[in-house]
């Protein structure tokens, strides 16, 4: 874009590789594309060392390694090997779907730093249900194994409004199964939740419950777990800083090999996202037009180009602006001072007419077919 | 939780300390987080061993940087250091 100038550009921190877009379960909220489907192959194993020798280089150190269901990947503890080697703090984003005792102890051998597990629910069967799959009592014991290993351990439970009444159970659960952070995720409503928002969306009254459990909870917990509370902006004032900027800090690639600047990007248009196999770390960072293109200020519309709060919110994010008001300048519509922010109070009002509603349609689950259908 | 002047001081086995060339600074990473060292700071929890109480720490990197009167910063970035989860005595 205009304006941008090289010296403007830091380097990669974070680097994302989701593996696969394979997964046992099928979350309604899951944060993959829609229409995940129709990208049938993934890189080999050797594309994905030189990647990871690539953002290494350029400064890259904490790696995720998530999917879809990254353990779905023959050549896992292989890849995660070539990450220690370079020097990087390895985190696997598991489902804990399949994960056995052998695998992480092999994944530990290899260097793996961290594993978190999400658990969908406090109880067996609502997990169950929103994860399509029967799971519950597996992650509880590989919540178990990945302590007794010596890994530290992250529990990650993503909040909706099926869970949230749980939350005083969750936190329960979270501190019998010895975790040393968790992670409280209140949906972000890209991808599968974006077409499940009526279904998930909380009230307002639910938020502010169970937030007010959550910050009890943690103050009691201080100095044995850490909580990373991750906010429901659609009750916010203002936006998140969206990925810490674009092309500032994190870059996710995904499975078949394009790169992008939030794990979001896939579904704004026209970006012209570079694929690793045709380009390298170095020149996708640089030079992409994907890259540059909400990097710095000169991009941005009003109200954002002259709110003095630009620096602190970015603008807030570019996916949900284009998912929300069908354009991808838009300031967030979740701030106040969008002119678009009645579309947020819409959302809100659409999803407790449906909690209200006598027939709540059913969730759409992740799975190829919906992918299909929806595509 | 303060730190016991008796008891030796250990680097977490869940944090990792690492020289990030790029950077051209020491890090401490953890679960989806990294903390950004001055040298001081990486100087002190390198010692941070299993072995050396406060006051070997202090005396030790009095004698490698030829000063005095550490004791009291040293003691201030350990006490943050606990509280983070950094380090650990048992």
């Amino acid at each position: 874009m205009a304006g941008y100038t090289k010296t403007n550009i830091t380097p990669p921190r974070w680097l994302l590789a989701e593996l696969t877009y394979s997964c046992p379960l099928q979350c309604p909220y899951c944060a993959n594309p829609i229409d995940y489907a129709k990208y049938g192959s993934e890189l080999s194993t050797d594309d994905w060392k030189r990647v990871l020798t690539q953002a290494r280089k350029m400064g890259a150190v904490q790696l995720g390694l998530s999917g879809g269901e990254p353990l779905t990947r023959t050549d896992l503890t292989e890849i995660v090997k070539h990450a220690r080697e370079l020097g990087y703090y390895s985190n696997l984003i598991t489902s804990g779907y399949g994960l056995t005792e052998e695998k992480i102890v092999q994944l530990k051998e290899a260097g793996l730093d961290h594993i978190q597990v999400s658990i969908q629910a406090s109880s067996q069967e609502l997990n169950d249900h929103i994860a399509g799959t029967t799971s519950f009592e597996h992650k509880q014991q590989v919540a178990h194994l990945v302590k007794k290993h010596g890994y530290p351990m992250v529990l990650c439970v993503v909040i909706h409004r099926e869970n949230i009444h749980q939350m005083a159970d969750i936190l329960a659960m979270a501190e019998a199964l010895g975790a040393d952070y968790l992670e409280l995720a209140n949906t972000q409503y890209y991808g599968w939740a974006h077409a499940n928002r009526d279904l998930l969306l909380p009230t307002k009254e639910q938020f502010e419950e169970a937030e007010k459990i959550a910050q009890a909870f943690k103050e009691t917990v201080a100095g044995k777990m850490k909580i990373y509370y991750v906010v429901p902006d659609f009750y916010e004032d203002r936006p998140k800083a969206c990925m810490n900027g674009w092309g500032t800090t994190f870059l996710t690639i995904a499975p078949d090999g394009v790169a992008l600047p939030c794990h979001s990007a896939r579904e704004l248009s026209n970006l012209d996202c570079p694929n690793v196999k045709d380009f390298s770390i170095e020149e996708i960072w640089h030079d992409s037009k994907a890259f540059n293109f909400f990097r710095g200020y000169d991009w941005m519309e009003e109200p954002c180009r002259s709110c003095d709060e630009k620096d602190k919110d970015k603008g807030g994010c570019r996916c949900q602006a284009y998912l929300l008001t069908g354009d991808m300048y838009a300031t967030d519509p979740v701030c106040s001072k969008s002119p678009k922010h009645y579309v947020i109070d819409e959302a809100i009002a659409s999803a407790r007419n449906a909690a209200l509603a006598d027939n709540e349609k059913p969730l759409i689950f992740r799975n190829s077919k919906n992918s299909r259908l929806l595509s | 939780m303060t730190l016991n002047p008796d008891l030796p001081i250990q680097f977490s086995r869940t944090h990792r300390l690492q020289w990030e060339e790029a950077q051209q600074k020491n890090v401490i990473l953890y679960p989806e987080g990294m903390v950004e060292l001055n040298q001081s700071s990486a100087e002190i929890l390198k010692r941070c061993d299993g072995t050396r109480t406060l006051a070997q720490i202090v005396s030790d990197l009095e004698e490698k940087f030829a000063t005095q009167g550490l004791h009291n910063d040293i003691n201030a970035f350990l006490e943050v250091a606990l509280q983070n989860g950094w380090i650990h005595q048992n």
